[in-house]
């Protein structure tokens, strides 16, 4: 058995940030996570954020994913396992790690749950067919591994994912043959839209996919054009000749080990399914898990930093640990929080966080 | 329109353009950015003091033109490839127009490409006049091309020919 202060299960940004925060404090850190490399959804967005400028906008993914993965690395009470699968969590507050395929129990005083999303498939005929895959999944074989799924791509769904993955396919030399969108409205912000619609992709919003063609692996899709109802319009089928259908229809909170802790959980569509309440410390129902980014609600890597900060500082100040400044950096990071979440695009999830405090 | 079908439309382009006077002076920036969302880099790093201050990181950017001297420093920090320089006084019948590049290979100057509309159209040729490709740009290019004087504020993307 190891023992540590905090724990921390996920890497990503929320992760990083969460285990920087807590380090910085004084707390002795473990942070897991079960990729070989650190930086979650990071590692493959090569395109520059939005946001702030305190929010690093304007940098790209990766970039922000190396600086704080050596950050981390770098910070002695961080010790960082990789390659390390937390497969439960025991009600006497132990976490089961698997690596190398060795079984590790480790014992922390306080556990960061930052698992971040999965996502969220679609119901049509053949989707089980090769050549369908995830957008993260798809984004992860080009930007992460450099090969190309096919060469003829239909992405369904216009969001934010479905519309920069699209750019990035275009960017490795990859036709994207039509975005489409059952909604009436593109997701995705404009400027992203405009940007791949210039480049050459049609956008087909109130459109759905209706099958998938082929007997091995994906040889074409057939959409349709949907009405004010979301009923499909009979003879506006139309089959493309496509190889690889990437489907972006949204991400849902990781949430496993919140279940098996028994954290009180809601069900918020607007933060993409089942996400744990919690306090304004980030603190779930269980005291001493704490939840920071996506698994918390899906929102952006801006905010899953925010988070991660937030709920590093308040598991390590819980400990005792504290700084001349903890009470100044805990406000500022719930002023940025809340200027990130202003506006009308931040509408949904203010919506979504009103839901979901504890008590 | 645009939350639709992601075109850029006159329309929406007319509410941001630079006065006809301001056009004639020289290089001047257009931001293309029709939505509020929360982003300001384009304010952030404008030294000229060009774009208005954003009283909200919603709020959309506003170029104050007489202040732009369209040096492209904004072009290529704006994560949404928006902002766009023209410059009509480059020659009698050619305009140049400076677009925000992230695709490869990147032209070599004097090459002539194939210039692109807002919906993703051939509408021209154009000539590549010069690359800007500095460290500070991030993997953003800018490429300046030449352009019929009347297609510039229609040329907002190109392909290099043999490609794709
Ligand atoms: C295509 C795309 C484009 C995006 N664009 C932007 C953008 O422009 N701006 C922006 O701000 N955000 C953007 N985002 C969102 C951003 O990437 C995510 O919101 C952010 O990465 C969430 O951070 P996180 O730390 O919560 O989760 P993640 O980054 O998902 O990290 C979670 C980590 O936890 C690990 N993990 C999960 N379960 C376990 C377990 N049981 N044991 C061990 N490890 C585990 C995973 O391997 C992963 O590394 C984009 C996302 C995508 C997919
Ligand atoms: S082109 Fe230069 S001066 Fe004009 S708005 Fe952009 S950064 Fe400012
Ligand atoms: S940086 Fe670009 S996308 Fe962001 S507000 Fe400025 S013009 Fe719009």
């Amino acid at each position: 058995m190891k023992y540590t202060e905090v724990a921390i299960v996920g890497g990503g940004p929320a992760g990083l940030t969460a285990a920087m925060s807590a380090a910085k404090l004084g707390a002795e850190v473990i942070l897991i996570d079960r990729n070989d490399y650190l930086g979650g959804q990071l590692i493959k967005q090569t395109h520059r954020f939005f946001g702030s400028k305190q929010q690093r906008a304007s940098e790209r993914g990766i970039d922000i994913a190396r600086e704080l993965s050596d950050q981390v690395m770098n910070i002695p009470n961080i010790q960082v396992m990789t390659e390390a699968t937390v497969l439960g969590y025991y009600e006497d507050g132990v976490l089961l790690v698997e690596q190398n395929k060795k079984i590790i129990t480790i014992h922390p005083k306080r556990i960061v749950i930052s698992t971040g999303g999965a996502e969220k498939t679609l119901l049509f005929p053949n989707n089980d067919l090769p050549g369908v895959y995830g957008a993260g999944a798809v984004q992860t074989l080009v930007n992460v591994y450099g090969v190309k799924p096919g060469k003829k791509v239909l992405m369904v769904g216009a969001g934010n994912i479905g519309v920069i993955v699209s750019y990035q396919l275009l960017q490795a030399g990859i036709e994207v043959v039509a975005i489409i969108e059952a909604a009436p409205k593109i997701g995705a912000y404009w400027v992203h839209a405009a940007k791949v619609v210039r480049a050459g992709v049609p956008i087909l919003t109130r459109h759905t996919i209706v099958k998938a063609h082929g007997e091995r692996e994906v040889n074409g899709a057939t959409v349709v054009r949907l009405d004010e109802n979301w009923q499909p319009i009979t003879g506006t089928q139309k089959k493309l000749d496509v190889d690889v259908i990437c489907l972006s229809v949204g991400l849902t909170p990781l949430s496993e080990l919140l279940w098996q802790a028994g954290c009180k959980m809601v069900y918020v569509p607007e933060l993409g399914g089942n996400v744990p309440l919690r306090n304004e410390h980030l603190e779930t129902s269980v005291p001493g898990i704490y939840v920071a980014g996506d698994v918390a609600g899906i929102e952006e890597a801006s905010a899953a930093m925010m988070e991660g900060s937030l709920a590093g500082l308040e598991a390590a100040a819980s400990l005792g640990y504290t700084s001349e400044t903890l009470q100044e950096n805990l406000r500022d990071v719930l002023e940025q929080l809340k200027g990130l979440r202003s506006g009308s695009v931040g509408e949904k999830i203010r919506k979504g966080m009103e839901q979901v405090s504890l008590g | 329109m645009l939350p639709q079908d992601g075109i850029v439309r006159p329309e929406d382009v007319a509410s941001v353009l630079p006065p006809e006077e301001r056009l004639a002076q020289g290089p001047v920036a257009i931001a293309e950015c029709f939505q509020n969302i929360p982003c300001d880099p384009c304010y952030h790093n404008c030294k000229q003091g060009a774009i208005q201050e954003f009283k909200e990181i919603n709020d959309r950017p506003q170029i104050i033109f007489d202040k732009c001297n369209g040096c492209g420093t904004c072009m290529s920090r704006c994560p949404g490839l928006a902002i766009f320089v023209v410059d009509a006084t480059f020659s009698d019948s050619e305009a140049i127009v400076k677009i925000p590049y992230e695709f490869l290979p990147i032209p070599d100057v004097n090459e002539t490409v194939t210039a692109i509309n807002r919906a993703g159209q051939a509408v021209g040729e154009a000539r590549v006049v010069r690359v800007q490709n500095t460290k500070v740009q991030d993997r953003t290019v800018i490429v300046w091309l030449a352009v019929p004087k009347e297609l510039m504020l229609e040329v907002r993307h190109f392909k290099v020919r043999g490609v794709q």
